[in-house]
């Protein structure tokens, strides 16, 4: 016996985390809590829920998502070709040109989420990166392709990242909460192009002053397509560029320094500040990235296959919000937020294209994506239920208690 | 008084997956006594506790509450049963009254809606019955830790409880909160209510239990009375070995002044001044330890010194060298180390791994980074190291901070502090919460950084504390340094100049 033996202390019960701080940094915790379960069993929740609703219209569920499964293209793996005369061919291109945009809006709420904040202004910024790519795909008409992309696509993504950075800028220094500057942001930049599109506005189309639309852009700023045609809304090259940004999100987080200042200071702000690192300038930093994925969503739609904005489409575009599913989905991971978005781009597309009346009541059609979306960002939001219920499921089949299996230490 | 047993809990058996966390335990409770459940972290006590309120059920053995067996299916069987708890986390309502938040659940009515002056008066009955100063129609949120302590016995009370368990119950308050507790217990044992304490520190437990019942790793060790019970005797049932409850430390030798504060004034959050014209100086391989009340600037001071937070005014030299504009990344390369008063609030960064957390303050420089590119298996050969040599138990390298048991926690801020190799080292309450064997480890380590050269800046709540581990004791009050002492210097004299009474009395 020495006296002084530490490794004879007993074994001791981990204590219990405290689960303090922001709402987006709960919401962030959380979803690190069951792995791949929950946000399975959210989806197959929201879509029975979902299938409640076809039921309610009097149509069969089963039926239903069958067609917009087959309307999404996602048939196309059964039988697979390049060749687009295939319909199921041609649905796939459409719902990876959605997934495309919803990769990056994802991405957008997911990295300031992986730093504590809540960024609800996706949509301000993919506009804000709408409305620099098409100013810019319209002027230098002259510039030879690669150098006009390249200068569309940084020109949008640089404004993305600046608008959101307005939203960092204030929660760093005035303490104004992201969630309402980022709102506040939204609504500006929708107005601000409502404005610059519209009637005698600076970036109406030059030819017919009567419709409020701006110009397309040049040839020279028009990404190349890779499956199907430019002129049928062919899938462009952008694909790779978000499937790209979902590499650099996880290398940025998780092997940088950069990342781990995100990281520490969106777990716990007062240790990072313990640890050295400047919170505030990580706050800016972060929301600036995010804002820079969103504006990078609108330059590649501008210039993969929009090539013009109209008035009237601003109001109706809400990929920015879609993101926030994608992101609360796929638990702010790189993985998870590409595969959310390949979900929710099959949806959209799915749900909004040639289904027919005898499967679905058309009235739904579209709208099933939102119920869906919605129920899902409900529950993700709830997803203490979800784990109740898989824990019940759990309990009921080896009668044991729902208790976290701890180890010893 | 007759030895009648309220409680009996025998042959109590309880194994969740790896883990058998209670085995053939025995509780024995009698009526009207003060009976202390001891034991470490992790020992079982509250899952115990948990079974006797209802909300584990045994996988084997018997409660008899009054003689007849029982089994509770819940907390609200068992609450129905007599049986009342207070949580280590107060489970109130902020925003409602001290009286809304007692009756709740159970609220008195006049016709649908809820008879508030009823219970007001029903509380302020059971308040003076009981002794428990607190004002039914105060909002919660305005009342101090201590009475919302009260307001969690009342509730239990109004109950109907007559077997109460308190779980640790002193570890959120101040010692001053801690002796009227004791009194409130005190006199609830004198109307006959049995009271469990369930604590790890010894010292509170001689102090208010009649009897003490010791778990080891889930297994009763033995219910002795109070009488004839020691410290070391409790220490050595609880841990299984000898303990040393002494700090064997040489004399200090007391080398340059490598932090000098000089009429430092710090203002808090709410822009109070909370340190008020502190100087001092502490020396290579020396401790100073600052002794107070909490709230009187310690907090304050600490982050001032660490760079955490900017000073009013005043200076702060490290090592000759004075800082003029303080922050937290300065003050860490002037090689300040700081074990934070809060390690999972401050500390750690919980849902990181051993490993990143070791790297908190040099995660950007060689070797963890280049670049800005991290490297992180160097991050984890190290923090592999350093968990063998500070002995962390729980886990590896890439396991979550916030799985380790408090101690082992504390144990890898420890090791990330002082593999930094810092001139100074402020320990803020770098025992709080933690068991026997890890405050001794600690101490231990402590008092070799000392020897090595280092000065080291002690602060804590426990008097015991700063008493066995400091060469020099500096006690703080409101903001302002009232006393030092070098040499011995007994427990009152401090006690009073912690309270403020020093001065005034004495002039």
């Amino acid at each position: 016996m020495t006296g002084i033996d530490p490794k004879s202390s007993l074994p001791e019960s981990p204590e219990e985390a405290s689960e303090t701080g922001t709402l987006a940094a709960r919401i962030s915790l959380k979803q690190r809590g069951g792995g791949i379960v929950v946000p399975a069993l959210t989806a197959v929740v929201a879509f029975l829920m979902g299938g409640l609703v076809v039921l309610a219209t009097g149509h069969n569920p089963l039926l239903a998502y069958h067609d917009i499964f087959d309307g999404a293209g996602l048939n196309w793996v059964f039988h697979p070709t390049t060749n687009l005369a295939s319909t199921a061919a041609y649905n796939l291109s459409q719902t990876l040109l959605q997934t495309t945009t919803l990769i990056l809006c994802g991405l957008a709420v997911a990295f300031a989420f992986r730093c504590g904040m809540f960024n609800i202004g996706g949509q301000g910024q993919y506009f804000v990166g709408i409305i620099v790519a098409n100013w810019l795909g319209v002027s230098f008409a002259s510039m030879s392709p690669l150098p006009h992309i390249l200068l569309c696509v940084v020109a949008a993504t640089v404004a993305g990242a600046l608008w959101a950075g307005i939203a960092g800028f204030l929660k760093a220094t005035v303490g104004a909460h992201e969630v309402i500057s980022t709102i506040m942001l939204n609504w500006i930049a929708i107005w601000v192009a409502e404005w610059l599109f519209g009637d005698g506005g600076p970036l109406q189309n030059s030819s017919n002053p009567s419709v409020p639309v701006s110009n397309d852009i040049a040839d020279s700023a028009k990404l190349p397509v890779f499956w199907g045609q430019q002129e049928l809304q062919g899938l462009h090259v952008g694909l790779f560029v978000a499937l790209g940004a979902l590499v650099v999100f996880y290398l940025l987080l998780n092997r940088t320094t950069l990342g781990y200042e995100v990281r520490a200071v969106g777990f716990n702000p007062d240790a990072a500040a313990y640890g050295g690192i400047n919170v505030r300038k990580n706050l800016i930093r972060a929301m600036a990235i995010s804002g820079a994925f969103a504006g990078l969503a609108g330059a590649l739609d501008m210039l993969g296959y929009l090539y013009h904005e109209g008035q009237n489409d601003i109001p109706v575009s809400s990929v920015g919000f879609l993101g926030i599913a994608v992101a609360l989905l796929g638990r702010n991971t790189a993985v998870g937020t590409g595969l959310a978005a390949l979900l929710f781009g099959a949806l959209l597309f799915g749900t909004t294209h040639g289904l027919n009346s005898t499967v679905i009541q058309p009235e739904l059609a579209g709208n099933l994506t939102y119920i869906i979306q919605g129920l899902i960002v409900l529950f993700v939001g709830a997803d203490v239920l979800i784990l109740y219920l898989w824990n019940s499921r759990r309990k009921l089949r080896r009668s044991r208690p729902p208790l976290p299996a701890r180890e010893p230490a | 008084m007759a030895a009648e047993n309220v409680l009996e809990m025998r042959g109590i058996r309880k194994e969740f997956p790896g883990v058998i966390a209670n085995d053939d335990v025995n509780l024995e409770v009698r009526r009207g006594e003060v009976h202390a459940l001891l034991g470490e972290n992790g020992a079982g006590k509250s899952t115990l506790m948990n079974i006797l309120y209802g909300l584990y059920k045994p996988d084997a053995g018997q409660i008899l509450l009054d003689g007849k067996p029982s089994a509770f299916g819940s907390a609200r069987e068992a609450i129905q049963a007599g049986i009342g708890m207070v949580h280590q986390h107060f489970m109130l309502i902020p925003v409602m009254t001290v009286a809304e938040n007692i009756v709740l659940g159970v609220e008195p009515r006049d016709h649908l809606l809820l008879d508030e002056r009823g219970a007001e008066r029903r509380v302020r009955d059971l308040s003076e019955r009981f002794n428990l100063a607190v004002d039914p129609t105060a909002l919660v949120r305005d009342i101090t830790v201590g009475q919302q302590q009260r307001v969690e016995i009342l509730k239990a009370l109004y109950r109907g409880a007559d077997v109460l368990i308190l779980d640790e119950p002193t570890a959120v308050l101040t010692p001053q909160e801690a002796g009227e507790l004791f009194e409130i217990v005190g006199s609830l044992k004198e109307s006959g209510k049995s009271i469990i304490f369930i604590s790890h520190k010894l010292n509170e437990v001689l102090e208010i239990a009649d009897r003490i019942t010791v778990l080891r790793r889930g297994r009763t060790i033995e219910t002795v009375p109070r009488e004839g019970a020691t410290e070391e005797s409790l220490a050595r049932a609880m841990v299984g070995r000898e303990v040393l409850l002494r700090v064997e430390k040489g004399p200090a030798n007391p080398g340059d002044v490598l932090l000098a504060v000089e009429n430092l004034h710090v203002r808090d959050d709410r822009d109070l001044e909370k340190v008020r014209g502190v100087s001092f100086e502490v020396r290579a391989g020396e401790i100073v330890g600052i002794a107070g009340v909490d709230g009187n600037g310690q907090t304050e001071l600490i982050d001032a010194i660490t760079g955490l937070r900017v000073p009013e005014d005043g200076t702060i030299t490290v090592a000759g060298k004075e800082v003029d504009r303080t922050g937290a990344r300065e003050m860490l390369d002037l090689g300040v180390g700081h074990i934070p008063e809060d390690r999972q609030r401050r500390g750690l960064v919980l849902e990181f791994s051993i490993a990143e957390n070791i790297a908190l303050h040099d995660y950007a420089d060689a070797p963890n980074a280049k670049w800005g590119w991290l490297y992180p298996r160097r991050m984890v050969e190290r923090a592999g190291r350093l968990i063998k040599d500070f002995d962390v138990r729980g886990g590896g390298p890439l396991t979550r901070a916030g799985g380790l048991s408090g101690g082992n926690q504390q144990k890898v801020v420890v090791a990330r502090e002082i593999a930094r190799n810092p001139k100074v080292l402020i320990a803020a309450q770098p025992t709080r919460g933690l068991d026997v064997g890890a405050i001794e480890y600690l101490h231990r380590r402590i008092v070799e950084e000392r020897d090595k050269g280092r000065a080291v800046l002690l602060i804590s709540l426990e008097l015991d504390e700063i008493l066995s581990l400091s060469d020099r004791i500096l006690v703080l009050f409101e903001g302002e340094v009232v006393g030092e002492h070098t040499g011995a210097v007994s427990e009152q004299e401090i006690g009073l100049e912690m309270l403020g009474a020093s001065d005034r009395t004495a002039a």
